[in-house]
């Protein structure tokens, strides 16, 4: 069934939260991905000649990198995309067949691979990009928000998180009930001012990203008065004094 | 978007095709229809239609599926466009079978029926694109006319062309002369919207980063599905030659010779061909410039400052 869940107020929409801040772009998150859901109840994830000159194939995950700013305010940020599992979602409702669908007790968005047809409309509807075309099994895949581990009960209690978040080595990653106002990802996007990516178009997407905080202008500025005083070895103490003074 | 043949060669085939059975339909309800040309003209327009879908199943992943996409037209305007073409071929069917025993007391119900499904089909295909917001250039009011009076322009045309072989045809060329205008106008309409209209989404927006956000390094060193589906560019000036070579075979050739068959009956039959032909060849074009120049906001995420 295409249509979408009837709302309710309070409905779980788990998620993620992602944050631009810390985020170096190593891509654990995206390999980890790729390596349980290739082995997991959504794979496999085809390749198409992996080895070869010309590399191609299903990620859920993808993580890009921009610049943004001019100048002293110029940074490169990391940005890993995955599917939003959107309250609103169109790749949902436009498909023909019933395979795609979002879940009415956790919100998870998903595709069942035994009825898609592989007319991908819904990589059409989707603004982000969250939408692949499996080219060898002929069926869209999407990230499923590891609903085989975050429900596993085979699993240690501390793994019961997509793959992403569990890999990631700065913690950049969170993934809680976004439906929820008191959950621990809801208070961290109301503390960090998390946002959601187009909302223009009417999608509602489920997870946020907290913006890359704004360099303390001030305190770099004195900071560097400081360097030219100080020796190198008090270098250390002064990225210490900044790490525990954010 | 990528210009898949398959899609272009449904969109256009059972465009023409649905628009000739809507006009053979009207015609029929009007008691304009004879046996031999309604007969012929719901042959073709069911061959069309017919050879259209087979297209289509080649887009997609998995076809011996495709029955399945029927089953959603609560909310899918693909699976509507499957249901609406299913029930056409009722009405049409028997209609076909009106005319062949000959019979007239039913022709004006089903030629009504027919024609009024046959829109709706079209209307449904075109719905299909004008729903998706992600694309600008189709999330677009002009979409749904255009798609209306293309396929009743290329029907027009081929109703003309047939009805020519039998060696009358000058309703349906009158029909195809206020049709070609009509197709025309709408399509430099939609071409001059999407022209003039700005881009409306920015990599900023798409990201939420504040300022001016340009791409460091994209996910993957190769292509991708995302970048072989929604990723297709034209050039410019491409674009602006197609469209010159999609006016004139689209509407301009066609307009001329079917004013030429009406006109003398020495070269009726081979001039109603002809701006058949030529007007179905400039809807291919213009098809195919319908997906290559749409823009996705997936682009924003590789490069793209705007979309």
């Amino acid at each position: 069934m295409t249509s979408l869940p009837p709302k309710r107020p309070g409905q779980k929409q788990l998620g993620l939260v992602i944050d631009l801040d810390i985020c170096v772009g190593c891509h654990a998150c995206a390999v980890n991905c790729k390596e349980w859901n290739n082995g997991g109840g959504a794979g496999p994830l085809s390749d198409l000649d992996p080895y070869g000159a010309r590399p191609d194939g299903v990620w859920f995950n993808r993580i890009h990198a921009f610049e943004t700013g001019e100048g002293e305010d110029g940074r490169t940020v990391y940005f890993p995309k995955s599917c939003l599992h959107c309250e609103d979602a169109a790749c949902v409702t436009v498909c023909p067949t019933g395979a795609s669908f979002k879940r009415a007790e956790d919100g998870i968005v998903l595709v069942d691979e035994a009825l898609c047809i592989g007319c991908k409309l819904c990589s059409w509807a989707c603004p982000y990009g969250a939408r692949e075309l499996d080219e060898k099994e002929g069926v869209m895949r999407k990230c499923t928000l590891c609903v085989d581990r975050i429900y596993n009960e085979t699993l240690d209690p501390a793994d019961r998180v997509p793959a992403c978040v569990s890999t990631c080595p700065v913690s950049a990653r969170h993934f809680g009930d976004l439906g929820d106002p008191q959950s621990d990802v809801a208070k961290l996007v109301a503390e960090r001012g998390g946002v959601a990516l187009l909302p223009e178009l009417g999608y509602r997407p489920v997870n946020r990203y907290l913006p890359p905080r704004r360099r303390p202008v001030a305190a770099a500025a004195s900071a560097a008065a400081e360097t030219a005083a100080e020796s190198a070895g008090s270098k250390l103490l002064r990225w210490v004094d900044q790490l525990l003074s954010r | 978007m990528q210009p898949a043949l398959s899609i272009i060669l449904f969109t256009v085939a059972s465009g023409a095709g649905y628009g000739l059975m809507a006009l053979a339909g009207l015609f029929a309800a009007a008691g304009l229809l004879p046996q031999g040309l309604g007969l012929a003209a719901l042959s073709l327009a069911l061959g069309a239609v017919g050879a259209g879908f087979a297209a289509s199943t080649r887009h997609l992943g998995r076809p011996e599926r495709a029955w399945r996409a029927l089953s959603q037209w609560r909310s899918s305007w693909m699976s509507r466009e499957g249901v609406a073409a299913l029930a056409s071929l009722v009405p049409a069917g028997l209609l076909w079978l009106e005319l062949l025993l000959g019979r007239r007391a039913a022709q004006a119900p089903l030629g009504l029926a027919t024609a009024a499904l046959a829109a709706a089909t079209v209307s449904c295909t075109a719905m299909i694109y004008r729903s998706l917001k992600p694309v600008r250039q189709w999330d677009n009011a002009l979409v749904l006319p255009n798609y209306l009076a293309l396929a009743l322009m290329t029907g027009a045309l081929w109703l003309a062309a047939l009805a020519s072989l039998a060696g009358g045809g000058a309703r349906a060329a009158a029909v195809a002369l206020l049709a070609v205008p009509l197709a025309a106008g709408a399509k430099l309409a939609y071409w001059s919207a999407i022209d003039r209209a700005a881009p409306l989404l920015t990599a900023a927006q798409a990201t939420g980063l504040a300022g001016p956000v340009r791409l460091f390094e994209a996910p993957h060193s190769e292509e991708n599905f995302l970048l072989k589906e929604m990723g297709f560019r034209v050039a410019r000036k491409h674009a602006a030659r197609l469209r010159r070579i999609a006016l004139l075979l689209g509407f301009a050739l066609p307009f001329l010779l079917t004013a030429a068959s009406l006109l003398s009956s020495l070269v009726a039959a081979p001039a109603a061909i002809l701006a058949a032909l030529s007007g179905t060849a400039g809807v291919l074009v213009e098809r195919w410039l319908f997906f290559a120049e749409a823009t996705h906001t997936v682009t924003l995420y590789y490069g793209s400052a705007a979309v």
